[in-house]
């Protein structure tokens, strides 16, 4: 095969539209070039020629995904549903998540729900400390796991048999899982739904993205890290929420800046040698949240499963985060207040959580 | 068949993202170029390629040969002069050489948005269609994750290059329990895949704070020795945030250390009494100055000295 120069990107409007209609049960893997079983030329394509499944692509019937409307319905009760997004890894897209849930279901009248996407590398429940918890079937669905009274998660990570298991999935198994999260899944009434995503643009981004048009979506929060490397993946995920029509509601940094704690000087690890998140939010229009610095001890909350609200309540990272939060808040057409209180009443931080 | 004259084919994985794994990949080759060997990185990260940007060739565009790809020059390859008095100038370099899906975007900001099928199609066409030509090692950095591309990408090395040309993995993670969760996973994505573990690297161990020299651990420490020793795979080294490096990929600056700053018993100093910084030169060069040339060459030195028995 000759290699191709030609612009190797495809337009975001097929492949969303592509999750949004029924996929024919195939005999064989999609071949290279693959239309997409689910599109209109499914089937009658060059790559189609010689495919095992060409005859069945070409004749299956294009409705739409009857699953839609199940998922709608599955959603009914859930009033907001923000996506946490970053082209680039690691970057505190799963602390950000957590942060976000802690923050709103400090209120003890906020049902909150988080959404783990990231098949291949889920974070979430070892950060909520709820790692080794497996999902219960009910007659109405799969049950959330529970963190406390007012916060469930749900992630791949609880059907694993061994902790350390590899899920080796390519795209369309783990779009099927994806829906599974989103169409089994008994949500209930909830105010509001994290959803954690991996990094990149790919198969999980779009598959939530399309499985979510029509229930709505809030819009995303992007999270960042201040140097160009980290920017530079991040602008391309802008591109894709502008192209996927979700709306931003904006950008956070992430890791800026870092405290000695011996000396209290201050170094910038991850230089902002471009102006940082801040200049990137002022670049593309989006609005700037605010920027958290590096705190050793957030990582450390994580890895115990802790909320960092709880132990670090006034530490000058907690501050900046709940600063993020509440303007998150604000951009979503909330109350500020009712979002995350600004006095630190003691009723909600001394609430168990585990 | 373009990996046919390759003598030795490396991964670099990790399970979690943003640990170093591309960061690591450009130090692995800048070192082999500096040991004399000749280089070429290809980075199948679709949708969030680094390395074009950590070698600071972003603005370069590939070139298309009958049948092929040109992969994109770093630098050439240098023979020693011995003569030359500054000792860095006249050292031998191999060549190097990347291909990245980022040398074919029209625009550096533009999204790749992509299905599964898609991306396996392109990780394909990287590791067939591209004239490399004969070289002494090819470093394959990875996205995050194990999927679509890594999937594709040993299932076709597995077919196409010999069991001897595949040397192995390198894996990459940081010392936080979230990243070593993630990255038992790929050690166990190579098992089952029979892709050898030729060592993790511990990344972003430690931070030496430039103005007092108190060393924190920034995210924590020790996890992946403790987790190389669980799993019996080599344990290759730890290595320390160095905001210098950083700068020099960000910004190009000839890395500058203050007084007193001796890694691996080499002493690093003393650049700063010159006054005037060299900014200029090849990337190669600058990076002998960093305070992880010493710790890379000492790991590629023992990684070497494996792959080639």
């Amino acid at each position: 095969m000759a290699p191709s120069l030609e612009e190797p990107i495809q337009p975001v409007d097929d492949a969303l539209d592509s999750h949004l209609k029924k996929a024919p049960a195939l005999v064989a893997p999609e071949p290279e070039h693959c239309p997409g079983p689910e599109s209109q030329s499914a089937g009658k394509g060059d790559a189609c020629a010689g495919c095992p499944n060409q005859q069945i692509c070409a004749s299956a019937p294009k409705g739409p995904d009857p699953d839609i409307p199940v998922i709608t319905q599955r959603l009914a009760g859930v009033k907001h549903k923000i996506l946490v997004l970053s082209g680039k890894g690691g970057v505190g897209k799963s602390t950000f998540t957590t942060m976000l849930a802690h923050a709103f279901a400090s209120n003890a009248d906020n049902m909150v729900g988080i959404m783990d996407t990231d098949i291949c590398g889920p974070s979430i429940p070892k950060m909520m400390g709820v790692e080794a918890e497996t999902i219960h079937v009910t007659n109405t669905g799969w049950e959330p796991v529970w963190v406390s009274d007012n916060l469930g998660v749900m992630s791949v990570q609880f059907m694993l048999p061994n902790r350390d298991d590899a899920v080796i999935w390519r795209g369309p198994k783990k779009n099927g899982l994806i829906k599974q999260f989103l169409k089994d899944v008994e949500w209930g009434d909830m105010d509001y739904l994290v959803v954690d995503t991996p990094p990149g643009t790919s198969d999980e981004h779009l598959s939530v993205t399309s499985f979510l048009k029509e229930s709505g979506i809030d819009g995303a929060v992007l999270v960042t890290t201040p140097q160009e490397v980290s920017l530079l993946d991040v602008r391309k995920e802008i591109d894709f929420c502008h192209k996927a029509g979700i709306p931003i509601l904006g950008l956070v940094e992430n890791m800026s800046g870092f405290v000695c704690p011996s000396c209290t000087h201050q170094s910038e690890i991850f230089r902002a040698t471009t102006g940082g998140g801040r200049q990137l939010a002022k670049d593309t229009n989006v609005p700037f949240l605010g920027a958290v610095p590096l705190d050793p001890r957030i990582g450390m909350s994580c890895d115990f499963g802790e909320s960092f609200f709880d132990n670090f309540g006034d530490s000058p990272a907690c501050k900046a985060l709940k600063e993020v939060v509440r303007r998150t808040g604000e951009e979503m057409g909330l109350d500020a207040n009712h979002v995350l209180p600004d006095h630190e009443d003691d009723e909600s931080m001394d609430r168990p959580w585990h | 068949m373009s990996l046919k004259d390759i003598k030795h084919i490396t991964l670099v994985l990790s399970g979690k993202g943003g640990v170093g794994k591309s960061s690591v990949t450009s130090q692995l080759a800048l070192t082999l170029s500096l040991q004399g060997h000749s280089v070429g990185v290809l980075d199948i990260d679709l949708t969030g390629p680094s390395i074009p940007r950590f070698f600071g060739i972003e603005s370069e565009k590939v070139k298309q040969a009958p049948g092929g790809w040109i992969p994109v020059p770093v630098h050439e390859a240098r023979k020693a002069s011995g003569e030359d008095a500054q000792g860095i100038e006249g050292k031998e370099l191999g060549s190097l050489r990347c291909m990245s899906l980022g040398f074919l975007l029209a625009n550096r900001g533009d999204a790749v948005v992509w299905r599964g099928p898609k991306k396996t199609a392109m990780v394909r066409q990287f590791l067939s269609d591209v004239h490399w030509g004969p070289m002494d090692y090819l470093l394959i950095d990875t996205p995050p994750g194990t999927s679509d591309e890594h999937i594709s990408l040993v299932e076709t090395l597995l077919k196409q290059a010999t069991p001897e040309q595949l040397a192995g993995a390198v894996i990459v993670t940081t010392p936080q329990a979230i990243s070593i969760s993630d990255v038992r996973k790929e050690i166990n994505f190579c098992r089952k895949t029979n892709v050898s573990v030729l060592g993790v690297v511990e990344n972003m161990a430690g931070f030496v704070c430039p103005n007092c020299s108190e060393c924190t651990n920034v995210f924590s420490k020790g996890g992946g020795e403790v987790m190389a020793k669980e799993f019996d795979v080599p344990f290759m080294g730890s290595v320390p945030i160095d905001p210098m490096f950083i700068r020099l990929i960000e910004e190009g600056r000839k890395p500058v250390y203050p007084q007193g700053t001796v890694v691996e018993g080499k002493d690093l100093a003393g650049e700063i009494n010159e006054g005037a910084v060299q900014d200029d030169g090849l990337l190669v060069d600058k990076y002998t100055a960093c305070s992880l040339c010493p710790i890379f060459d000492g790991m590629v030195k023992k990684l070497v000295s494996k792959i080639e028995g």
